[in-house]
């Protein structure tokens, strides 16, 4: 199974990677910027996600919203910002591609002279708005922050979220702007990924003619930090919900290290879907929850695992709290059955062919070549990563579960109905988040 | 303007940035054409070859969804869908999944007012054993009573849960207000004093009377041919009766229209002008304003797509770009018309922050009112709403579960096979006259509901001065 492409290197050092579908008449327009919330720093937090915003308001030769043009040429568009990359992507049909890469590269060469004290101080508004909507106003919407702030130090970037404190947000000013983008926007820290139904010389000739002229900027180093747990922290806070819910964290390999396939496969087994040994025994059986989920965050310079459960009415987070440790020392001590190890690998191998369907948007091919290229500098990884998960043996997924999830170097949270701070699992402290 | 050259094979190239480069003739795109056949016991079989990828999507649309809970039953026909992974034969819930896991499956059940789907992607090397694997949940649910018991609990715990999301208070709230005892008056997931009332005999006799062949479409996309899907599904199938009980539910043939006019007959409630869930504190007001309007079979379906899209439809949609872009009072706000088979909701929905609410409501009511004629749609406004639906129109038929969703609208709203082709020429024909003649005709400022789930001091503030009277307080356990 492969992901075909041919890399480009523009002699301002933009990556360009094409891979041709010409199954659907439409083309993917895909660019990371290799930066995220980990290249920021206390007090300064978000700015990565909100400077996002404002690549959407309008560049020097089209200083007017990004979306009109695009839309009226029948694109579908968005971008993101997580802890490590900004993403932007476009999918056109193949009449616009020119469009497309015009409005894409005027933004990266030219964004600055149309930036106003207007446009950015609507987009803080919008920001602040979407901050509200997704936490502040949403059950258990606060998780990620306590749970991030009490696995990595201060001064680790991993210790906020990408939408970050609201006093920062407020407090940051528009010169700021300025400086980031020229730090980090430019075709040394980018890469570019064209997938779709288009002629690979036409496109390249375009591509170059639109980003080559673009000053190449200077190349971003990586950001390094370290964090460790050397015991388990235990904290609660209140919010505005009905049943208390309780969270497992623990700090684990980065993205494409050893142990992160394996984890991703043992959190899966562990509590996603029916099938899930900790599904089984909480709703299935014991009742005593209604729902548990589990995931491998990996990141790329530092994974994190977390399982979640929440208690059903009448039911003590503690009761939880001892079926899931009794799950994963089972699982550190006899490892998986071979069903679940076979199940595992047919998964992957499905998750990966499904992947292959769509060329563009969040997780589509474009965006696949453009995060091997970026994180890895191999856009060929695609082959390998599922190698990854093949690889996976009962015993190297035992040696990781145990090595890494171990009851005595993680964070537990609860969150609990207002006034119910006695619903907390047993040891708790109040955890202040915002 | 900015030139700059720039090296492509050598030459030095000028980049015009004075203008925008102007996409030149379209490619022509062939749409999927749709195989059909009926199998003996009377279940439609539709597919649609398309093996870019090894993957096959499987879709088995049944035409009964949560319009057809009994009365004092709201939730049982998601109950019912709900039950049917819950264990087929000898096999327990556990093993079942067991079994899609094997194959490597993603499996969904959806519920919604006129169906429920349940729905399989796969590799195609397993399209035999996940039909196999579909029909043991649809056709042979073992419907026992103590995942009953579980089921229920389960639903009963995520209604307690929904108190605090306020956009589903804000759902629920709004559809009872809007349709009352209609059978679009309450969310799938139905009410607490329903679902206690419930019996697993409720959830069999409706398996029995509404999960039938003869009102389900099993719709095949992918790495596969008709004549083999044909072959499996009736080995499958086979022994899928056609039944004789028929409940209110049964959607298909002459019963099934003449449930629907006795639902459309029923009378709608005299919905409050404004409405108000309080919740103490919240940053943010979550909103829905809107009524009743058409169904989906309207004549001015095409026409109401466009003006949606120019008013509330997209991220350069008029109230967008007033609320988000404009104010930055909310994230994203956007309006839709949420067509169904009976008379359907015209909502907008935005969460705001709390301050704004009452401007918010005023700008949002203004946008829907001016657009009926006070300040018409723009040729230029037109145009970019017609392009955006048409010029990006092949996109929606990228992937096998992207094709098998766009024939699943086919089979449940009755349209015709030539459906795709005709929708770019008819959304071309919509004018700017039409838009302003469907929207008066469909959307009556008069009659908008406004509902907020907010903060009732703060968000209440200067209510009065929209000239709604005062808001109708509802509490989030009487819905």
């Amino acid at each position: 199974m492969k992901l075909s492409y041919a890399k480009h290197t523009l002699g301002n050092g933009l990556d360009v990677l094409l891979h041709e579908d010409h199954a659907c008449p439409i083309v993917a327009v895909n660019v990371w910027y290799h930066v995220g919330s980990k290249n920021e720093h206390p007090g300064h937090t978000g700015f990565a996600h909100l400077f996002e915003h404002l690549m959407f308001e309008g560049s020097q030769h089209h200083d007017r919203g990004f979306f009109q043009p695009l839309q009226g040429a029948g694109a579908t568009l968005n971008g993101s910002t997580n802890a490590d990359r900004t993403n932007y992507w476009e999918v056109v049909p193949p009449n616009a591609l020119e469009l497309a890469l015009w409005m894409e590269s005027d933004r990266m060469g030219f964004l600055l002279p149309a930036l106003t004290e207007a446009k950015f101080s609507n987009q803080r508004d919008v920001v602040l708005n979407e901050r509200r909507q997704n936490y502040e106003n949403r059950p258990y919407g606060l998780a990620p922050m306590a749970l991030l702030a009490a696995l990595f130090p201060p001064d680790h970037p991993y210790h906020w979220t990408t939408i970050g404190e609201i006093a920062d947000l407020q407090a940051v000013q528009l010169d700021e702007v300025h400086a980031f983008f020229r730090r980090y926007y430019h075709p040394a820290n980018a890469s570019l990924a064209l997938a779709g139904d288009f002629d690979p010389d036409e496109a390249l000739g375009l591509v170059d003619q639109y980003f080559g002229t673009i000053d190449a900027g200077l190349r971003v180093g990586p950001v390094r930090a370290s964090a460790s747990l050397s015991d388990e922290t235990r904290l609660f806070f209140e919010d505005r919900v009905e049943l208390p819910r309780l969270y497992f964290a623990w700090l684990t390999p980065a993205m494409f290290a050893d142990g992160d396939a394996d984890l991703d496969l043992a959190t899966d087994l562990l509590a996603n879907g029916k099938t899930s040994r900790l599904y089984r025994r909480l709703v299935f059986e014991q009742r005593i929850a209604t729902d548990v989920s589990a995931s491998q965050n990996s990141r790329e310079i530092a994974g994190y695992a977390q399982i979640t459960a929440t208690a059903a009415p009448d039911h003590a987070l503690d009761e939880i709290e001892a079926v899931i440790v009794d799950e994963i020392a089972r699982l550190a001590a006899e490892g998986p059955t071979d069903d679940e190890i076979d199940r595992g690998r047919v998964q992957a191998e499905a998750q990966f062919v499904f992947r292959l369907q769509t060329i563009g948007g969040f997780g589509g091919k474009s965006d696949q070549l453009n995060a091997y290229n970026v994180f890895l500098g191999d856009p060929a990884y695609f082959d390998r990563d599922l190698e990854r998960y093949h690889a996976v043996t009962a015993s190297s997924l035992r040696q990781a579960v145990a090595q890494y999830l171990d009851p005595l170097r993680r964070v537990t949270l609860s969150i609990v109905p207002r006034g119910r701070a006695d619903l907390a699992a047993g040891g708790s402290t109040l955890a202040v988040v915002s | 303007m900015t030139a700059r050259p720039g090296p492509v094979d050598g030459r030095a190239v000028m980049v015009d940035r004075s203008r925008l480069p102007e996409p030149g003739p379209a490619k022509p795109f062939t749409f999927p054409s749709i195989e059909k056949s009926t199998l003996p016991n009377g279940l439609g079989l539709w597919t649609v070859t398309h093996a870019q990828v090894p993957v096959v999507s499987l879709m088995l649309l049944v035409r009964c969804g949560a319009a057809a809970d009994p009365p004092g039953r709201d939730g049982l026909a998601a109950t019912t869908a709900d039950m049917l992974d819950e264990g087929s034969g000898d096999r327990s819930a556990i093993e079942v999944h067991e079994a899609l896991a094997r194959i490597g499956a993603q499996f969904d059940t959806d519920i919604g007012s006129d169906a429920i789907v349940v729905s399989t992607t796969v590799l195609s090397r397993f399209t035999d054993r996940a039909l196999a694997l579909l029909s043991d949940v649809v056709v042979r649910p073992a419907l026992r009573e103590s995942d009953f018991d579980r089921v229920r609990q389960l639903r009963l715990h995520r209604l307690t849960q929904l108190r605090d999301v306020p956009g589903a208070v804000a759902d629920r709230a709004f559809l009872k207000l809007l349709y009352g005892d209609h059978p679009y008056g309450h969310a799938p997931i139905g009410s607490e004093s329903a679902l206690t009332a419930m019996t697993v005999d409720d959830v069999r006799t409706f398996h029995a009377s509404a999960i039938r062949p003869s009102a389900a479409t099993l719709i095949a996309v992918g790495d596969c041919a008709h004549g083999e899907i044909a072959r499996i599904a009736s080995d499958a199938f086979a022994d899928w009766s056609t039944g004789s009980a028929s409940l209110s539910g049964e959607r298909s043939g002459d019963e099934g229209r003449a449930f629907e006019r006795s639902a459309e007959s029923r009378a709608l409630p005299r919905s409050p002008r404004l409405a108000l869930v309080p919740r103490a504190k919240a940053p943010q007001s979550e909103l829905r304003i809107g009524h009743v309007t058409v169904a989906r079979d309207t004549p001015d379906y095409h026409a109401l797509v466009v003006a949606n899209m120019i008013l509330g439809g997209q991220f350069v949609s008029r109230i967008n770009l007033n609320l988000r872009e404009d104010k930055g009072f909310t994230y994203g706000a956007r309006t839709a018309f949420e067509f169904r088979r009976l008379p359907s909701p015209f909502v907008l929905q935005v969460s705001v922050q709390t301050t704004a609410t009452a401007e918010a409501i005023h700008e949002a009511i203004g946008e829907i009112a001016d657009i009926r004629g006070p300040r018409p749609v723009t040729p230029e406004e037109l145009a970019l709403g017609t392009a955006a639906l048409t010029r990006g129109y092949a996109r929606s038929f990228e992937t096998a579960d992207q094709i098998a969703r766009a024939v699943m609208q086919l089979a449940l709203y009755d349209l015709p096979d030539d459906y795709f082709v005709t929708f770019v020429p008819s959304i071309e024909r919509v004018t700017c006259d039409e838009v302003s003649r469907v929207m008066t005709r469909h959307v009556d400022p008069a009659r908008l509901l406004t509902l907020i789930v907010g903060d009732p001091d703060a968000a209440g503030a200067n209510l009065a001065r929209l000239d709604l009277g005062d808001p109708q307080i509802l509490l989030p356990e009487t819905f």
